[in-house]
Order: C-alpha cells, then sequence, then structure tokens
C-alpha cells in the first residue's frame, strides 16, 4: 500500500478550485474506486457520476492529468504516482458541481438528426437479409457508450464553442452510422453540411485518441461523410453532370 | 408546503432501462401522455451491461427451435415455480419483439444467409440468442433510446422517487427529487410503471451499479404491493474475482457458450463430475461432444458448462471450499484453450467476446486469448420481485404496473441466461400497453398534500441530523453483512441473525447525517437508497428463511435438498396493517393441460 496526492476540481457552476486530498491506494485501483474512497472517508459529498464502473456506460468521463478518459478504465499502476494526480470534469460542457458536467446540449442535438428510415422488408415475414461484411462497418459506429470525451476534446467546441453550429464528431459517428446502415434509406447530406457543420471539423483526429471504444471516429466515420458532402455540392464534375441532366439536387 | 414542481401525465414510467424505454414507447404509442424518470441519464441503465444476447425462438440457426421447447426451458430452468402464463407470453411473443428492434435499427450479427445470427447459452436447448458480439445489452438500450426521443415522451434525466402516492387503493402518482439542483417534484399519474430493476448493491460482490438498490420493489412494497420469490437471487457464476477494485464485475456467459471450459486448480474440467439428473440426457458426457456441440454440430449434446447459472454457481463454490480454486478464491474459465482446435483462434475470440478481451486486458492485464480467466460468483439478478399479473403488468395495486427485472415471476427459482432481455422487451410492452388502456379508462385521482408534506420532510431529515455517521458506512456494513450471512449458501442461523442486524442497521439508517447541501450530492441520495435497500434485504431473508429447501437460486446449507412440497408454492411479501412484513405460501396455479403436455414432450 502507499499512499498517493489526488488533486481533486471542487465547486459548482465554474466556482472552484483544487483540492488535494491523501488516499491510500492498492494495486488494481482504478482512478473511479480513489474517488469513491475519498468520497467515503473525506468528501461525503463529492459529485461523480458512474454506473457500471466496466466501461461500458461511458458516465464517468473526466479529464486525468489533463487527458480526457473514463475514470473507470484508468488503472492506477498508469498514473505516476509520484506527483498529485488531477481529476477535473469535462472543460466543453457547463459545470455543475465537482466532477459532474451539464451535457444535456448532447441529447438534444441527437433528437435534430434524421431518424433511422428502414427500406421495406426483404422477405415476405416481414425480416430483412444483411451480411456481416455490410454490417461490420456500422457496428463499430454503434459500440459508443456516449461518454462524450470526443465531444470534450473536439477543439471546436471546447475551444471555439461552436455549439450552435457543429455537432460534434460522437454525432458525425451517429450520422455515419445512419447512413452506412444497410437499411437505411434517409439522406442525411445536406443537414450533415448545414445545419450539423461538418466542415467545422479540420482533422486533427483528437476525438479518435481519446476514444475508449477505440472508434476510428476520424478515418471511418468522418471523412466518409465529408467524401459524400464534397461529392454532391463541390464536385465539379458531378455538378456538370447534374446540370446536364437536371438533377434537382445541383445548386 | 414544501416548493415542489408539478408535472402532469397519464403514465408515469419509473426506470429508463429496456423496460422502461419499451413501456414508455408502447404507451406513448397508444396515445399516452408518457413521462419517464431514470435516476441516470439516458441509455446509462445496467441494460448496458447485458452481454451474451436476447434469448428468442427465431430458429435462424437451429430449425428446431420455436417457442414451445423456449417454454419448457424456461420452465425447467426455473423449477416450475414460474409464473406459466408468464414464460407462454414470453417464448412465443420475444420472436416479434427482437425482430422490431431491427426495424428500428439495431444492428445484430448475421448468419451466413443474412439472418440474425444466434449462439448457445445455458439452460437453452438450441442456439438461441440474438447478439451482437458481446454488447447486445448496449446495442438493445441505444436502439430504444434513439427509438424513444422521436415519440414525444417527456423524459426526466436524474431524478429519483422518493415515494408513491395513493389514495389507499389505487396510485395516483409519485413524489421525486432531482439530483442536479435537489429541488423536488411531484409527478401527477393515472397510471405508473415500475421498471426500476434489480437490488444487486444489497450484497457486497455484485455486478450491479449503483442504481441497483430495489427503489422499485420498496416503493411498491410500501404502497401495499405483494412481492414474490425473494429468496431467489441469482449469483452468476463468473464474474471477475480479480484485481479487488472490479470483484464481482461480469464475465458474460458468452465465454461458455463460445466453448469456455471451467477448470480448478489441478487443471480439472470439473463441470463433468455432477450432471443434475433432469438434464442428463441432454448433456454431453466427454469434451469432445461439448465442442462439438459448440461448434453446431447438431448430432452433440451441450457441454457441463452451459447448465444453469445455479447449479454452475454451486458447482463453482464447491471447488473453491474443497480447496482447489484459484489464488484469488475463484476457479479458471478458459477460452484461450480452442487454439488447439481451430486456427486463427486469438482472432476469433477478439471477434466474438470483444468487450470481454478488452475488460481483461485493460483491467487485468490478462490476455484472454493467450491466458485463463480467474472467476467466482457474483451477485447478478433478482428473480423475485413485485408480484404481477400474468397479461397486464399490473401489481396488487390498482393502476400501478411493473415490468423487466423489478417484477417476479417470469424465472421462477432459476433465470435462463437471455431470457432478462427479451423479459424486458416482451413485458415492457406489455406494461406499456395496459398502463395507457388502465390511464384512458380512469380519471387522475386527487392527490393528498399531507402526504407531498409529509415526503419532503422525510427526504430532507438527513440534513437536519448533525454528528450521525454517514450513509456510506451504514450501506457498506449491510452489503458485508448480506454476503456473509445471506448470500450463496443460508443457514437458519445464519438468517436469523441477518434479521437481528438488518433492526440495528435500520436504527443507524435513520440516524445518518449528511454533509453539503441538495446540489449533486451523492451523499444525500445514498441516504435516501439506505430505507429501500434495508426494507428488499429485509424480504430475501425472510423469505430465505422461510423456504426451508434449496431450490434454484436459493441454497440452503441445512436444507441440502429439494422439498417436494415446496414445489408448489411462491412466497409472498407484504405489508401488515401494523407495518411489519408478512409472509404467505401461494399455491402455483396449475399449468393448463396443453402447456403441461409440451413441458413433457420437451423432457427427453
Amino acid at each position: 500500500m502507499t499512499t498517493a496526492t489526488f488533486r481533486i476540481w471542487r465547486g459548482e457552476h465554474n466556482a472552484g478550485a483544487f483540492a488535494d486530498f491523501d488516499a491510500n491506494v492498492v494495486d488494481g485501483m482504478v482512478v473511479l474506486d480513489v474517488v469513491h474512497q475519498i468520497q467515503a472517508e473525506q468528501a461525503g459529498d463529492l459529485a461523480c457520476r458512474w454506473n457500471c464502473k466496466a466501461g461500458k456506460c461511458g458516465s464517468c468521463s473526466a479529464e486525468i492529468n489533463g487527458k480526457p478518459r473514463l475514470m473507470c478504465m484508468t488503472r492506477l499502476s498508469d498514473l505516476d504516482l509520484a506527483r498529485p494526480v488531477t481529476i477535473e470534469p469535462m472543460r466543453a460542457f457547463p459545470h455543475i458541481r465537482d466532477l459532474v458536467t451539464d451535457v444535456s446540449w448532447n441529447y438534444g442535438v441527437k433528437q435534430r438528426i434524421t431518424p433511422f428510415t428502414p427500406r421495406a422488408p426483404d422477405a415476405p415475414d416481414g425480416t430483412w437479409r444483411m451480411q456481416q461484411r455490410d454490417v461490420d462497418r456500422v457496428q463499430e459506429f454503434r459500440k459508443c457508450i456516449e461518454c462524450f470525451l470526443c465531444q470534450d476534446v473536439c477543439h471546436v467546441l471546447r475551444d471555439h464553442q461552436r455549439h450552435d453550429t457543429f455537432i460534434g464528431p460522437r454525432f458525425l459517428v451517429y450520422a455515419a452510422a445512419l447512413e452506412m446502415h444497410p437499411l437505411d434509406t434517409a439522406d442525411r447530406i445536406e443537414e450533415l453540411r448545414e445545419a450539423d457543420g461538418i466542415g467545422y471539423c479540420n482533422i486533427t483526429k483528437c476525438c479518435t485518441t481519446v476514444c475508449p471504444e477505440g472508434i476510428t471516429i476520424t478515418d471511418n466515420a468522418i471523412i466518409p461523410l465529408k467524401e459524400r458532402v464534397v461529392d454532391r455540392y463541390y464536385d465539379p464534375l458531378a455538378a456538370l453532370v447534374r446540370l446536364v441532366r437536371g438533377s434537382p439536387r445541383a445548386e | 408546503m414544501a416548493e415542489v414542481e408539478t408535472f402532469t401525465h397519464d403514465v408515469l414510467v419509473i426506470g429508463a432501462g429496456g423496460a422502461g424505454l419499451r413501456a414508455a414507447i408502447e404507451a406513448a404509442a397508444r396515445g399516452a401522455r408518457v413521462g419517464m424518470v431514470t435516476k441516470s441519464l439516458l441509455g446509462k441503465a445496467h441494460t448496458v451491461m447485458a452481454e451474451g444476447g436476447v434469448a428468442a425462438a427465431l430458429a435462424n440457426v437451429d430449425d428446431r427451435d420455436n417457442w414451445r421447447v423456449h417454454f419448457a426451458d424456461t420452465m425447467r430452468g426455473g423449477q416450475y415455480l414460474n409464473n406459466w402464463r408468464m414464460a407462454e407470453l414470453h417464448a412465443r411473443e420475444a420472436p416479434d419483439r427482437v425482430r422490431e428492434l431491427e426495424a428500428w435499427g439495431a444492428v445484430f450479427d448475421r448468419t451466413a444467409d443474412g439472418r440474425i445470427l444466434q449462439r448457445n447459452f445455458g439452460g437453452h436447448r438450441y442456439p438461441r440468442l440474438a447478439h451482437v458480439g458481446d454488447r447486445t445489452g448496449l446495442e438493445m438500450i441505444r436502439t430504444l433510446q434513439d427509438h424513444a426521443i422521436h415519440r414525444g415522451i417527456d423524459v426526466h434525466m436524474e431524478v429519483t422517487i422518493v415515494t408513491l402516492l395513493t389514495d389507499g387503493r389505487r396510485v395516483t402518482g409519485a413524489f421525486a427529487y432531482d439530483r442536479e439542483r435537489g429541488r423536488f417534484k411531484l409527478f401527477e399519474a393515472r397510471a405508473v410503471v415500475l421498471a426500476t430493476g434489480g437490488v444487486g448493491r444489497a450484497f457486497s460482490v455484485t455486478s450491479n451499479s449503483w442504481e441497483y438498490t430495489g427503489d422499485g420493489l420498496a416503493l411498491a412494497y410500501r404502497a401495499g404491493a405483494a412481492l414474490q420469490d425473494m429468496e431467489f437471487v441469482q449469483f452468476h457464476p463468473t464474474g471477475m474475482v480479480w484485481p479487488p477494485s472490479v470483484k464481482g464485475l461480469l464475465v458474460t456467459e458468452g465465454v461458455r457458450g463460445e466453448g469456455g471450459v471451467l477448470r480448478n486448480s489441478e487443471g480439472r474440467r470439473f463441470m463433468f463430475d455432477d450432471i443434475p439428473e433432469n438434464y442428463r440426457s441432454q448433456t454431453a458426457d466427454n469434451p469432445d461432444e461439448g465442442w462439438r456441440y459448440v461448434q453446431g454440430d447438431k448430432s452433440a449434446r451441450r457441454p457441463p458448462e452451459l447448465l444453469t447459472r445455479d447449479h454452475v454457481a454451486r458447482c463453482i463454490m464447491r471447488e473453491v471450499r474443497a480447496g482447489r480454486g484459484s489464488p484469488h478464491g475463484g476457479v479458471y474459465l478458459d477460452i484461450a484453450w480452442i487454439k488447439e482446435k481451430i486456427p486463427n483462434a486469438a482472432d476469433h475470440i477478439k471477434k466474438k467476446l470483444p468487450s470481454m478481451y478488452h475488460q481483461f486486458k485493460q483491467l487485468a492485464d490478462i490476455d484472454i486469448t493467450k491466458e485463463a480467466m480467474e472467476i467466482g460468483p457474483t451477485t447478478h439478478y433478482m428473480m423475485g420481485g413485485i408480484r404481477v399479473d400474468g397479461d397486464t403488468q399490473m401489481t396488487t395495486v390498482d393502476g400501478l404496473f411493473a415490468a423487466g427485472e423489478c417484477a417476479a415471476g417470469l424465472h421462477g427459482a432459476n433465470r435462463l441466461g437471455g431470457n432478462s432481455l427479451s423479459d424486458l422487451l416482451v413485458f415492457g410492452k406489455r406494461a406499456g400497453e395496459h398502463a395507457a388502456a388502465f390511464a384512458a379508462q380512469h380519471q387522475p385521482a386527487r392527490i393528498d398534500p399531507a402526504a407531498v408534506e409529509a415526503a419532503s420532510g422525510t427526504a430532507l431529515a438527513p440534513f437536519g441530523r448533525s454528528g450521525g455517521e454517514q450513509p456510506y458506512q451504514v450501506q457498506h456494513e449491510l452489503q458485508g453483512m448480506m454476503q456473509q450471512l445471506v448470500g450463496i449458501v443460508r443457514r437458519e442461523d445464519d438468517l436469523r441473525d441477518a434479521l437481528d442486524r438488518l433492526g440495528a442497521l435500520r436504527e443507524r439508517s435513520e440516524a445518518v447525517s449528511v454533509p453539503g447541501n441538495r446540489e449533486y450530492n451523492p451523499g444525500w441520495h445514498t441516504a435516501l437508497d439506505l430505507p429501500n435497500l434495508l426494507t428488499v434485504s429485509e424480504a430475501i431473508a425472510r423469505a430465505a428463511l422461510e423456504r426451508r429447501e434449496s431450490r434454484g437460486g436459493h441454497f440452503r446449507d441445512d436444507y441440502p435438498e429439494k422439498d417436494p412440497a415446496a414445489a408448489g408454492y411462491n412466497i409472498l411479501v407484504s405489508r401488515g396493517a401494523d407495518g411489519t412484513m408478512q409472509l404467505t405460501r401461494q399455491p402455483v396455479p396449475p399449468v393448463p393441460v396443453e402447456l403441461q403436455q409440451i413441458i413433457e414432450e420437451q423432457k427427453s
């Protein structure tokens, strides 16, 4: 057993400061264990979110030593305990209390995206046929646990506060899962360009780096969506073809 | 009167896991104005932790499967203490509920001809679990969540119900507080659906999250509803046992469904040592046959690792108690061995069990494609719960419905893996449907302001006390006590001891004090959870004392055999006029002849 110092952000609605807590740590502990221990023994009202403690629900997102991570999946043995470990709330969302932020904006964003719209069933019994190789692609995106760490690290949201014009990596992944769903028939390309602000993403790949599910957010979701937008709106050859054919999609 | 914000809904759904979401969707589809309350953020409920799959006799992988086999498997797994009507409806309706999810956007793994793939699981005769790798629960809750948000349902996130309100006979609404601000909310509703899940947090070794404090059971009990089968707590055979911080975390039964085997410290595959008589004809008697079964050979019988959870958990306990356990008090679960059988085994394991690979790699630094996992039993599921009508899911209180894990009946004495995800779809839908119908047929009932005033006073009491102990301490001791005295192996003197200690813990819980203010205060929340945990723990201990036999999830060291006389009753727990817990033995209704025939046919 060793003693380590944990520097935790405490306070309400952005008025806060770091407070140091010394805690005994044992082999195998994760950051969330320490937070619980401090809660039980030193600060009974220390606010944090958590549910599954297994990296499956995405509730315990925080910034640990400055990096967006899940507290339940960050082992103390991977941190330098000779120095204080800082634990802060996500900084891209309004602060509520201690480690808890107001992530409700994300729920509103999802509601705006055109929902899943399946084609008619393939078989008379009302079911569909899909091949595993075709569903593999969207299954990667559907692994998302909605921890919002990608939203937290995205500079468009974090530094430029474009919450009103940009939906962020989580919802570009969500849109990609719908657009690439083998059964879906809806068209979200216009909303991706306009309301969703896909053009704001300049592919720094920070979101991919912090994703605890290892989803290749930028390469597999965002870039293919950008290509679809470009193909429709900015490809001069395609525009010419549309002009000649009189496609309603031409601008 | 306390400052309270009031909301009016036709149907109030409490809980936003799979059952709550499905109930809310259905009630909204039938024209009800629906409110849904969740203790956490939307999409975080424990349904995300369900890994292996959803049981439904789609017969996509084995065309011998159908609802009759599923019904018989469920009844046998539950030792025939199931509500037969629920078992019948569940088996008949689960396939439609699964197909409906696909129509709402769920993406299940596929068969070679493009249909929904199904896998093997304990107690299921044929491969029956529709799945998405080992993250089926996430796929289901996300699909339901994404479907629900376009249905005009009012979602109240991070809101906790403190008490249900009734007019003595019928439910009239619920009183709650919101976690973020600590403010009170009053919900007026014509019908209420409880979908609050289980009570795993009453034990120290559990796969359940902080929310699993038995709220729905305690709310219903205090409102006058009967609880049933409370002695039947499921201890999942395979939880992580190391490192200590993850002790209890689930290791999916899908590992065994994909060919994983159990071994003791001597390397012996001990599950062949004890195969129950009523499963003998369907169970392999050698490793080769078991392997052929999991590879889809229809002439082979199931390996003994795929026996029911209660049996596997007891076999593991036997090995540990006999001194043949692993260093951290469990046994070994080995999927890496399949490299002897198939090429590219490591890639195969990562594809079939990605979350398990990730979980062990990240939390225990174990590569499951190379090494065996150390596992042991963990508190996982509550077979018992609120007594409901099999068709409508209405409790013994008018207008109060229950669905999913908080309702009793479907699973009897032991639940088969995969039957919980189908349970919440089938009975979530039914609860929503019948709650909407009830709401349409009844006018709103008057809410008693005195009851609201009393509830707010009780809720705020911990702030008014000083010098009391922290609620975490009481909760921690309760969990340790329940684990030790009311856990996997039970004895009369232990259970009586537990009841004494519960009395003392109740007194302490009434004296806890909490620091800080009302805003997002986990200490306050824990203080409010305690009465629910204590009520449910008492019901479990009393029912366990009453059932003097061993059956399903309930094992009595002093009565290790099944008592044929006890095969015919459920134990009901309800609140007596004097406020004390009353237990009654309720005869199990006879199974209709045609269903009895199905059970007999499937016994061979």
